[in-house]
């Protein structure tokens, strides 16, 4: 089973903070409701994640892990 | 007062009360505003300012910068070489260029070798330079304050720095900002 995302944003390779500032900026085009689908390979963007999605109210909806890249599935407010 | 006697307290309060209203959902709540006060403008503490602000901004927080004294050069534009309106003023950005590109690192500084070097590992781990992650902060709407003051002294006009930046205040619009429960840092 697939979500259905809007949109997917490429973060591999970027430090802290470009993972959660891309993410801020394409989630700020997007519609509530819809889905963004972050892939990350900055081992701090787990907890960040975490916190980013507490304080701005945007579920994590789906978390995975594949190798060495993480992957968020995010619903915007 | 035992605890007994509060729960007998409560109870008895109760009937006349409107029923309380249902929290808000815990990440309703409104973060608090985020205000940051760049002060330093060496290379490290004007990163450290770049970082958390564009964060605060991407966290949905209400982010303030307010620019003072040296933090103010790095506001500068990055292709004015000389400012100022008396020969000290324009002495001083002489010895020291103004612009977010231009700044020193506090130490291992060697005539620009250590900027230069901690350009490429950035470049090489993929870590954003200031002037980058100003441009995403303004973006997320994160408001650049600059110090009248300041600006005064430097004989600094608006149009030596950078677009987009709020209008010039002074310290009490600072405290202000404290007193009504805006987190500070100073940088």
């Amino acid at each position: 089973m697939t979500l259905q995302v809007a949109r997917t944003l490429d973060a591999k390779g970027l430090s802290c903070p470009l993972p959660i500032v891309k993410t801020a900026q394409n989630m700020k085009e997007l519609e509530s409701g819809q889905m963004l689908e972050v892939l990350a390979t900055d081992p701090g963007s787990v907890k960040d994640f975490a916190a980013w999605s507490k304080s701005t109210g945007n579920e994590i909806v789906e978390q995975t892990q594949d190798e060495k890249v993480f992957r968020f599935v995010l619903r915007k407010k | 007062m035992t605890l007994v006697a509060d729960t007998a307290t409560a109870e008895a309060v109760k009937p006349a009360a409107e029923p309380a209203p249902v929290p808000e959902h815990e990440h309703e709540a409104k973060p608090r505003d985020i205000l940051i006060i760049d002060y330093s403008g060496e290379l490290e503490k004007t990163w450290a300012t770049m970082i958390l602000a564009s964060t605060a901004g991407a966290m949905g927080a209400k982010t303030r910068v307010f620019v003072t004294f040296w933090g103010l050069q790095t506001f500068v534009k990055d292709d004015r070489r000389i400012t100022g309106k008396n020969w000290m003023q324009k002495m001083m950005s002489f010895m020291q260029r103004p612009g977010v590109s231009h700044r020193k690192l506090s130490k291992m500084n060697f005539l620009g070798m250590g900027p230069w070097m901690m350009g490429k590992l950035a470049k090489e781990y993929n870590v954003a330079s200031p002037k980058e992650l100003l441009e995403a902060a303004q973006l997320m709407d994160v408001e650049f304050i600059p110090c009248q003051m300041t600006m005064d002294m430097f004989g600094l006009t608006r149009d030596d720095l950078i677009d987009g930046m709020a209008e010039p205040v002074g310290a009490a619009t600072v405290i202000g900002l404290m007193q009504e429960g805006s987190s500070p840092l100073f940088i």
